[in-house]
């Protein structure tokens, strides 16, 4: 059932919100149990919220474009008096006094939050396999991962069978990547377009809030209630999203040395289109984006992580020796490897004799990196290629991956996200009882070509 | 550019961690083959280029200023063991 048809039998009473959010939470704890989509259920809370939203509506105060429908959240976003950790020992208990902006808005429109989602530590990880808790199983081959790093978020979608839609985030490819691997549609928007207050951020400059959700209405839904321009956040935008249109498609040349299984697929489904497509290339991004994209994703994450410290919140020890020396234990107690990993990187790339080398040559690449792409949307209006180069791997396939050749699984998205373009994955079938993802990506604010094509593909 | 042992001890020193003996056997070959990865990027011509600190261009937004309430005292200090009268209470600073 959309989402929308379920909001309208809350509104119509068919439906009772105390009911449905008992049977998605029992779903919720029974999936948990096997496949670890969630950090915290928040029984209480939901139970809290539909037994206030049921009053409003047997008095017929009841709004909202999300009324009664329940959310889950991604574990890196502040949730007021529900524990938000980013999926971190350090941040572990961390309770926000505040909510993200999104989480506001969501609450404004009646949707009930019922629970954080699993995630790597920070968004640090493809897999979701970087977590200091319990590792989420893809839902269609428990050995094999959900990808990350909104690995719980994508897992739920896919596993719940009630009306659900998931509020994620992706810094390099953390919405689609997922959405691909457990075969359920993510749409990652333009930087800026959503707020970002209340994300615990990993890098600044690259970070998304978006959806996720079983079919494209819900994520035009999701979308459509938490986009718009926040006083609170200086990099959100104030400009409207631009109306649809699709006559020209390219598919991405370099992605197509992918598997042949996954070509062959993405091929097929977008021959179904019918819509004429050319092929493109864009040679300084797929050769250079990983390095870019890591080596500022890694500086601004060093920064970031630079608060966490055992003070106002989070993991703490006993008070002793001198602020580097408290600082220094905490971080190195509660931080884990991967984290560590990208501190030192970032840090490296950041220092005195190494910055003009790294981190502003990476910033000077993006420039180039984003005028490859605004001159392909000169002419093209959706740009083409399979989300993820593999079929989700198996848990012992990924241990023996070394930290370059994971980071190397994030070729085919790290470009969207390094030049802050909205995109989309839509499920495109199955190779081996697996899903495969096909990804489309947009000039800046032309989101609405992805829900049309999405629309479209169904 | 070498990457050794000192390298990281002084990375490590100015991010604030404590790396262990295994952490830095660990790290060391890892750190050495990404940062050649990286040093690809030598490779592009970027002299004339400006870098993009922020993907998309964003204009500075002005808050009016107007005092609003802020977070209460102990709602503030509501996620801390570390706190003596009202105040966060923090380690020697000397």
């Amino acid at each position: 059932m959309l989402a929308k048809d379920f909001i309208k039998k809350v509104k119509d009473k068919e439906i009772s919100v105390i009911k449905n959010t008992e049977k998605i939470l029992k779903e919720a704890k029974n999936i948990n149990k096997e496949y670890s989509y969630f950090n915290f259920i928040s029984e209480e809370y939901a139970l809290k919220q539909a037994q206030e939203i049921e009053k409003s509506i047997k008095q017929n105060k009841a709004q909202g474009s999300l009324l009664g429908l329940p959310i889950s959240v991604k574990d890196c976003i502040c949730t007021q008096s529900i524990p938000s950790s980013s999926g971190s020992k350090i941040l572990e208990n961390y309770i926000p006094p505040f909510n993200a902006t999104v989480i506001q808005k969501c609450l404004q429109e009646g949707a009930i939050i019922i629970g954080k989602t699993s995630q790597d530590e920070f968004g640090f990880g493809g897999f979701s396999t970087n977590s200091a808790f319990e590792i989420p199983k893809n839902p269609f081959d428990k050995t094999r991962a959900t990808g990350g790093s909104s690995g719980g978020s994508a897992g739920f979608t896919q596993a719940t069978s009630l009306p659900h839609i998931s509020i994620a985030e992706s810094t390099g490819g953390s919405i689609v990547n997922p959405s691909s691997f457990c075969g359920v549609y993510g749409l990652c928007p333009t930087y800026g377009l959503i707020s970002r207050y209340g994300l615990i951020d990993y890098a600044n400059s690259l970070d998304k809030i978006g959806p996720m959700a079983k079919n494209i209405e819900d994520i035009e839904l999701m979308l459509n209630t938490i986009k718009g321009q926040d006083p609170k956040d200086s990099t959100s935008l104030n400009q409207e999203l631009k109306k649809s249109k699709i006559k020209k498609i390219a598919i991405i040349k370099e992605s197509l040395g992918v598997d042949k299984q996954i070509k062959d697929l993405i091929l097929e489904k977008l021959d179904s289109l019918k819509i004429k497509y050319n092929l493109i290339s864009l040679p300084i991004t797929q050769r250079y984006g990983i390095q870019t994209y890591y080596l500022i994703a890694m500086s601004e994450a060093s920064t970031n992580l630079a608060k966490l410290a055992g003070l106002t919140h989070g993991s703490q020890l006993h008070l002793k020796g001198t602020f580097n020396e408290y600082f220094s234990e905490v971080r190195s107690k509660f931080l884990g490897k991967e984290a560590k990993r990208r501190i030192i990187l970032g840090t490296f790339a950041r220092m005195s004799g190494f910055r003009n080398a790294y981190y502003l040559k990476a910033m000077k690449v993006r420039t180039l990196i984003i005028n490859e792409y605004k001159k392909a949307f000169k002419k093209y209006d959706l740009l083409v290629s399979p989300t993820m180069p593999i079929l989700p791997p198996k848990f012992s396939e990924i241990e023996k991956l070394t930290p370059l050749q994971n980071y190397m699984m994030d070729i085919l998205t790290v470009g969207p996200n390094l030049a802050g373009l909205p995109h989309s994955n839509i499920p495109a079938g199955f190779i081996n009882k697996l899903p495969v993802g096909i990804l489309f990506i947009a000039d800046h604010l032309c989101e609405n070509n992805l829900i049309e094509i999405g629309k479209k593909l169904k | 550019m070498e990457i050794n042992k000192e390298l990281i001890q002084k990375i490590a020193q100015n991010a604030r961690l404590n790396l262990t003996e295994e952490e830095i056997k660990e790290f060391l070959p890892q750190l050495k083959e990404i940062l050649e990865a990286f040093s690809t990027l030598d490779k592009l011509n970027t002299a004339k280029t400006k870098p993009s600190f922020q993907p998309i261009e964003i204009k500075n937004i002005y808050q009016d200023d107007i005092s609003e309430p802020s977070l209460p005292q102990d709602i503030a200090l509501s996620n801390t063991k570390h706190k003596k009268n009202g105040f966060f209470q923090g380690p020697k600073a000397l």
